[in-house]
């Protein structure tokens, strides 16, 4: 039964999906919802983001120093331990399952908000296709989201080369000499692929959670905690699905 | 004009509208009333499109909805306007986005012809000095001006209202009754009001529909229903004391 209720909530999200390139809006109506969005999903985020990205990067290159006890162990590891976490997992996993509390959160309260107090029927008795209303312009927006993830990375490096360095547990040149050891380019497009898809599920899962809520207030707050474990786990598994497609190949 | 012909709805086992037959008549303010859970919010989601009955037709003027493409139900759609029970205005735009929303949405209107027709639909409800508020900073009477506002920026043929009273104070009541009641009359329009408000029945309910469990138990005009010997518009009408006091006097009269 519950395997069935599952499987109803998988096809009704790729049914809204459809939806939502249905019946396009008015462009100079939805070029205004995709500045806004953008305002409140990807600039609205970079604080945060930047502000874990540098801790979290020089937490890493602490505790790889720390853990380098054996002194036949070059120093450089540090800076090499500390980009292939950074580049690999934490910037664009991490920081989505985060975005996927903030972002998400925000999209399934605002777009359920609409759902109780009868915007979004107000928006379907105008014979405006609603999804594409409220949908769309977040889809786009966060096709900036790479962008974000960039900075992520970029703040998470320099973190961990100011913890390893300035925390004295390594010089500059090492540090340097372990970011650059042993680059394979092919690492930053995977983590580009799999923000992508982060990107698309940050957009659409919350939106469903908050398109298709019933109840009130409460259910509001209800539907942002389920959109927000939802977004987790299948953030969680299509990671585990994209780096077994493309790194274990 | 809008035909409503035996119209059937159900819920799972639940039959909320059973074979239901009217009009609702242009220029004229048509009211449906019941009690709760008589079917009149679901009538009225059938005439908006956003139930689809189990059988039955409903027509705008000769047009019947269920034969219609989606297209012609996209474009009839703009012809109809909606006052929502909780107004539904958008949070997070002023007083004017939301009234000029319609307009930018459907129509071909320059920036500048928008904002005159917005301005004058503003003044016509009679808001002042509310253009650049966000719904939260209006009270709620103000909040039911500007979705009549919205409502009828676009010139519609059909308009709606869900309980347009409810919350309201009573003088406040009056005031949006009679404000739908003569944009109804001015342009026209086929009006189609759902309420369980009495004052709003005696003040502006030229077509009463009345609906009991589901059936159309009696329709008539606001004089009408007080010589009705119908039992169950009786019960529902005179179900308040001042309300009886009201139909002995004004029987005596006749």
């Amino acid at each position: 039964m519950m395997l069935i209720r599952y499987l109803s909530q998988i096809g009704k999200y790729f049914l809204m999906l459809k939806e939502v390139f249905n019946k396009p809006t008015k462009w100079s109506v939805m070029r205004g919802l995709i500045f806004k969005e953008i305002d409140d999903l990807v600039i609205g985020s970079l604080g945060i983001v930047a502000f874990i990205s540098f801790f979290v990067g020089g937490v890493v290159s602490i505790q790889t120093a720390l853990n380098l006890t054996n002194p036949l162990i070059p120093k450089y590891l540090i800076g090499f331990a500390t980009r292939q976490s950074v580049i690999l997992e934490f910037a664009p996993t991490f920081i989505s399952i985060i975005m996927a509390g903030k972002m998400g959160s925000f999209i399934t309260s605002s777009i359920g908000t609409m759902r109780v107090t009868e915007q979004i029927d107000a928006l379907e008795v105008m014979g405006v296709n609603s999804l594409n209303y409220l949908v769309f312009p977040k889809l786009i927006a966060l096709l900036l989201y790479p962008f974000v993830i960039g900075i992520a990375m970029f703040l998470g490096v320099l973190g961990g080369w100011m913890g390893g360095v300035y925390g004295g547990f390594t010089s500059s040149a090492e540090f340097i000499q372990g970011i650059q050891t042993e680059f394979i380019p092919f690492h930053i497009t995977y983590a580009f692929i799999k923000t992508f898809v982060f990107a698309i599920l940050l957009a659409t899962i919350p939106s469903f959670h908050g398109y298709y809520m019933k109840g009130g207030a409460l259910e509001v707050g209800k539907a942002s905690t389920v959109s927000f474990v939802w977004t987790s786990v299948v953030i969680i598994l299509t990671n585990y699905i994209l780096t077994q497609l493309l790194l274990a190949s | 004009m809008i035909e409503v012909k035996n119209v059937e709805k159900s819920f799972g086992d639940a039959k909320v509208l059973k074979g239901i037959t009217t009009t609702f008549e242009t220029g004229k303010t048509n009211l449906i009333i019941g009690q709760s859970g008589s079917g009149k919010t679901v009538l009225l989601k059938s005439l908006l499109g956003i139930h689809q009955p189990d059988s039955g037709t409903i027509s705008f003027d000769g047009r019947i909805y269920s034969e219609m493409t989606s297209d012609e139900k996209r474009e009839l759609r703009t012809e109809i306007g909606m006052v929502f029970q909780g107004s539904a205005l958008f949070d997070s735009m002023t007083v004017e986005e939301n009234v000029a929303f319609p307009l930018k949405m459907f129509s071909h209107k320059t920036p500048a012809e928008i904002k005159e027709r917005v301005d004058f639909v503003i003044a016509r409800v009679n808001l002042v000095n509310a253009h650049h508020k966000k719904p939260s900073e209006l009270s709620g009477g103000m909040q039911k001006r500007v979705a009549i506002a919205r409502a009828i920026v676009n010139n519609p043929r059909y308009l709606f209202c869900d309980e347009p009273n409810s919350g309201l104070d009573p003088k406040t009541s009056i005031v949006i009754d009679n404000l739908i009641h003569e944009i109804t009359v001015e342009y026209n329009i086929t009006t189609v009001v759902n309420t369980h408000d009495m004052n709003s029945v005696m003040e502006i309910g030229e077509k009463i529909v009345f609906l009991k469990e589901g059936v159309l138990a009696w329709e008539g005009s606001k004089k009408e229903i007080f010589k009705t010997d119908n039992e169950a518009v009786t019960d529902f009408v005179y179900s308040s004391n001042l309300f009886k006091k009201i139909r002995k006097a004004q029987n005596k009269e006749d």
